[in-house]
């Protein structure tokens, strides 16, 4: 695939965007202004943005609670992602969240999923309700490796596949469930093979190249729209950085990190789009400077924002029938 | 409740339920049912025999044996237009969906700040007293009803049976329904025109002035008939029907303890941490001085359900057992 400057532009855009977000955010969580857990998304920046680019609005996205970066390439401002995370009421969860738990109803995107795999059954059904209420956009659900453990994936592949249900999986492979490796824990480690146990259609993917991400979406979202049913696509990625902040990494080297870095999705994609002449050091430079006064201005959103009364406590666990806000 | 002003028909509990689904799914395109063998089978109860044919597979949707799959399922179908209703067969299967009941279900509308509805329902056969053992009989609806976020419905009359399923389709939460299943073959009475019930208020199914005796699903045809052989003893006793277990109607309890200034509780959870805790708990906070006698509470014992007969029978609240423990209250 070739990128037109255009297009180009816009996916190292992304994913700068996300690498500069999460490099804020976790200076940000060591100044204490953000709190609980905080997972990155640093080095996986690929597998969003380019995922993102073959979705439509009318599609929905069910994320994982390392989805900051997936929030971001759905199009949920940096600010209100900021905030969410700062536990402010302005953020796109009214603070109720946090890093975990960012939606956003106008996107169609439906969180944030704590639970390894709870997200899987929640796509089926809504896929399925795109069927029965005849609805163009299919339901695209991201989940890690670690979640092909779990009975929901199952449940859930054996489901979307008997039901026919217009559902793409993404499984973000980045080899470790937080410190079990995948030879640690799944018996046989093909992942493709398992969804095709399954009859589900899919393919591994170079999650660390983004067009190669965004050529596979684009395919898999075109044979799910065409009513073949789900599809399910590795990513092979990496996180360049601990699984939350509270994370002494002892299960990996720093060899096998190091290794990793050198296919940094940013830099190799910065650099293939110099040497095709897709982008000029001006524009990445321009990138750069745009992304950080983004940024910043998330960070003074977030600042500003304010703190939901406390008497507002126990709002929103009812609809207002049951309990009026 | 409702007045009747149609002639009446003789039905049976699961007949009445089945007239709410097939009115629900006449009423409005959004409504489907899915479970375990609620088409070609039937329902395992039979609840929702015939409605395959009428219907067709789209709308009585049969699934594999997925829990947390299906109900998930679900929920995802509610959170994008449709008003689902998934069978569980019986609680004791629901604790493989748990997850998705109280992470998602439960879970997803505060969590978002709002932002989403979960319009769904889920029914499920609860209770013992058909020997099957440890593994069929449980009463988990006191469970259910300690989380927020869910509404948790008992029906226990034909009334109930046929009207609390729409009410909690147009609820905009999720509502779990808890079938006891000793109920399922209750016959009586049921107006010609029964629709819709209020699913917010406890209901007095029995007046009475000397103790109230508290109650909901399977333990309230017992409980009434614990009443009227107090009653052959010019014993007067309340009989309330708590209906729904979460929001608890409190009002309609403490009203009837200020007549009576004595209460039993009848349960069929295990006592230790149960509904009837949490009832107790509340008359203890707010109405400590309307008492004359500590609360007593009928419950099942702190056991597994056994599969014996006799052991089983010892283990649920029972006529008996209601009635010895107003006794001891009143005497």
């Amino acid at each position: 695939m070739t990128p037109d400057p255009e297009l180009a532009r816009k996916l190292l855009h992304e994913m700068v965007r996300i690498r500069r977000f999460e490099e804020k955010s976790a200076e940000l969580y060591s100044a204490g202004k953000i709190r609980g857990f905080l997972h990155l998304y640093i080095g996986e920046e690929a597998v969003a943005t380019g995922v993102m680019q073959a979705l439509q609005p009318e599609d929905a996205v069910f994320a994982t609670y390392r989805e900051h970066g997936h929030a971001l390439a759905r199009g949920l401002s940096a600010g209100a992602i900021m905030a969410e995370m700062y536990g402010k009421v302005e953020g796109c969860s009214r603070g109720r969240g946090g890093s975990m738990h960012l939606f956003d109803a106008a996107a169609k995107f439906y969180g944030g999923n704590a639970i390894v795999g709870g997200g899987l059954p929640l796509t089926v059904g809504y896929a399925l309700a795109q069927k029965m209420q005849q609805r163009i956009g299919l339901a695209a659900c991201f989940f890690g490796e670690g979640a092909i453990a779990e009975g929901e994936f199952h449940e859930s592949m054996n489901l979307a596949s008997l039901w026919n249900v217009p559902a793409l999986f993404l499984c973000e492979n980045n080899l470790y469930a937080m410190g079990t490796a995948l030879e640690r824990s799944e018996a046989d480690t093909n992942l493709v093979e398992k969804a095709a146990s399954y009859r589900i259609a899919g393919k591994s993917v170079d999650g660390m190249d983004v067009l190669a991400v965004l050529e596979a979406a684009q395919q898999a979202a075109q044979f799910v729209r065409a009513g073949n049913g789900p599809y399910f696509l590795e990513f092979r990625t990496y996180r360049f950085r601990a699984h939350s902040m509270f994370d002494p990494e002892l299960y990996r080297s720093k060899a096998e990190v190091e290794r990793w870095k050198q296919r940094c999705p940013i830099a190799g994609f910065s650099a293939r789009a110099i040497s095709e002449e897709w982008l000029t050091p001006e524009t990445i430079t321009a990138i750069e400077a745009e992304v950080a006064r983004e940024i910043a201005q998330a960070v003074e959103f977030a600042e500003a924002g304010t703190w939901e009364p406390v008497e507002m406590l126990t709002r929103n666990v009812y609809t207002a029938r049951v309990q009026p806000e | 409740m409702n007045t009747v002003t149609a002639p009446a028909i003789t039905t049976t509990y699961r007949e009445a339920l089945r007239m709410a689904l097939r009115e629900a799914l006449q009423r409005d395109p959004r409504v489907f049912l899915m479970g375990e063998d609620v088409g070609r089978y039937g329902g395992t109860y039979a609840v929702s025999k015939g409605l395959l044919e009428e219907f067709g597979e789209e709308r009585i949707r049969d699934t594999p044996l997925s829990e947390s799959a299906f109900v998930g399922a679900g929920i995802g179908a509610a959170l994008n237009g449709m008003l689902p209703i998934v069978e569980v067969m019986t609680c004791n299967f629901s604790l493989l969906a748990l997850d998705q009941i109280l992470n998602n279900a439960a879970t997803l509308r505060h969590m978002s700040g709002g932002q989403f509805n979960i319009p769904l329902v889920i029914r499920m056969a609860t209770g013992a007293g058909r020997q099957l053992a440890a593994q069929h009989s449980h009463s988990f609806e006191g469970w259910y009803a300690h989380i927020p976020g869910i509404r948790v419905v008992t029906p226990a009359t034909l009334e109930d049976a046929r009207g609390m399923l729409w009410t909690a389709l147009m609820d905009p939460d999720p509502v779990i329904m808890f079938e006891n299943a000793l109920l399922y073959n209750l016959e009586g009475e049921l107006a010609a025109d029964a629709g819709a019930v209020d699913i917010d208020h406890a209901v007095v199914r029995r007046a009475g002035s000397d103790l109230t005796l508290v109650t909901y699903g399977g333990s309230l045809p017992k409980t009434l008939q614990a009443a009227e052989r107090l009653a052959a003893q010019n014993i007067n006793a309340e009989v309330i029907d708590l209906r729904t277990l979460r929001p608890l109607d409190m009002t309609t309890v403490l009203d009837s303890l200020a007549k009576t200034h004595r209460m039993v509780i009848i349960d069929e959870g295990w006592k230790s941490g149960s509904l009837a805790a949490e009832i107790m708990a509340r008359v203890m906070e707010q109405a400590f001085y309307e008492l004359d006698a500590p609360i007593e509470r009928v419950c099942s014992a702190e056991v597994p359900i056994p599969y014996a007969r006799h052991l089983e029978q010892a283990a649920i609240p029972q006529v008996e057992t209601i009635l010895a423990a107003a006794l001891r209250m009143v005497k």
